[in-house]
């Protein structure tokens, strides 16, 4: 775990590359800055707050938009604050979800303490004890890649957790007017 | 009991009242007082009924589906509606159309003093939040006031709550 390399930013950027159809939502704090550094786009929905919800409102995106792939991307200690939504997105199996958690092992937001995944949990396997069909860590851009493709196709409910570097890059803030990204958001699915 | 028996009562009116409302989803965690309403959403094929570990979940689910374009209803008890008080803000944050079906404890013939402490505060806790709210203690108000609760949720992007009084529901048949 500690020779991890992978940068966020980097990985943040190849995921949601050539997206097409993607619908994506941020968690709170660092996982959103990644993908508002990867550009902004009108299918991005980025959370201020509301943590712990991330996985959650993706289940519900997913499942009212059952043709589009969804990403909820979020931080360990997002995640780990709504731990139980692996258990109930586990029940719906939704084709469309992949869940993915930006895991550094630190709360970034808040000076850099460890998080739980740093002290030994593993979340990837929470989800699979759940009963995601799909889950997986991953550690390179291959792995990266690997994940687009999948979620591209739709291959089914699927959560990853990618590990990162313990790094903090310069914050690339999103709007923070919640009512602005939600029309945005809807006027892009027409 | 006959058929039509079987479909009357307030709990029957508040599924009809959910289902002409548009919802596409119903969301909730497991309570005796929205028995009928879950076991008919579980039934519908019409409907996308969501079991949470948390009434928490139930926000953000219906926040996602808002944003996909569909409604829901959140479904719960009033101990529940503590579990949900920084996830209300989200509701604040984006405005989207979040309506609440409450089963109240805690404040008529409880048998529980446990439920106590949160039934008394719920309805507070919700307008700290800014939810709306109204009170259903009798049969007979409970579609009128979910209609109404309804609207200005899904219509206003409103945060709307219905607390269902626990006089409404009845005492709680304490068995072993």
């Amino acid at each position: 775990m500690d020779q991890v390399t992978l940068d966020r930013r980097a990985a943040v950027t190849a995921l949601v590359v050539e997206r097409k159809d993607l619908l994506v939502v941020a968690g709170l704090g660092s996982a959103a800055y990644d993908l508002m550094a990867a550009g902004d786009h009108d299918s991005n929905f980025y959370l201020w707050g509301g943590m712990g919800s991330a996985a959650m409102i993706g289940l519900g995106l997913a499942t009212a938009q059952p043709q589009r792939p969804v990403l909820a991307l979020t931080g360990d200690g997002e995640m780990l604050m709504g731990m139980g939504a692996l258990a109930t997105i586990a029940l719906r199996k939704p084709n469309n979800l992949t869940v993915a958690v930006l895991d550094n092992g630190h709360y970034g937001e808040t000076g850099m303490q460890e998080s739980h995944t740093r002290r030994g949990v593993a979340l990837d396997r929470v989800a699979q004890a759940c009963g995601f069909p799909w889950t997986g860590t991953i550690n390179d851009m291959d792995g990266i890649a690997a994940l687009r493709a999948r979620m591209a196709a739709q291959q089914g409910l699927a959560f990853a957790t990618i590990k990162i570097a313990a790094e903090n890059p310069p914050r690339v803030l999103p709007p923070r007017d919640g009512v602005f990204l939600k029309n945005r958001f809807r006027a892009a699915l027409g | 009991m006959d058929a039509k028996a079987e479909t009357t009562g307030w709990q029957y009116d508040l599924y009809r009242g959910v289902k002409s409302a548009g919802v596409k989803h119903v969301v909730y965690v497991p309570d005796a007082g929205h028995s009928i309403a879950i076991r008919e959403a579980e039934n519908d094929p019409d409907m996308h009924a969501v079991v949470l570990t948390t009434e928490e979940e139930g926000i953000g689910y219906l926040a996602g589906a808002w944003l996909g374009g569909e409604r829901g209803v959140l479904l719960m008890q009033s101990s529940g509606v503590g579990n949900c008080i920084n996830m209300l803000s989200l509701q604040v944050s984006i405005r989207f159309p979040l309506l609440m079906l409450v089963t109240m404890r805690g404040e008529w013939a409880e048998f529980n003093p446990w439920q106590n402490p949160m039934g008394q505060a719920t309805e507070r806790a919700l307008k700290l939040m800014g939810v709306t709210t109204w009170r259903a203690d009798a049969p007979q108000d409970v579609a009128p006031l979910l209609t109404s609760a309804a609207s200005m949720a899904f219509e206003g992007d409103g945060s709307c709550a219905l607390l269902l009084g626990q006089r409404l529901i009845g005492a709680k048949q304490w068995t072993k």
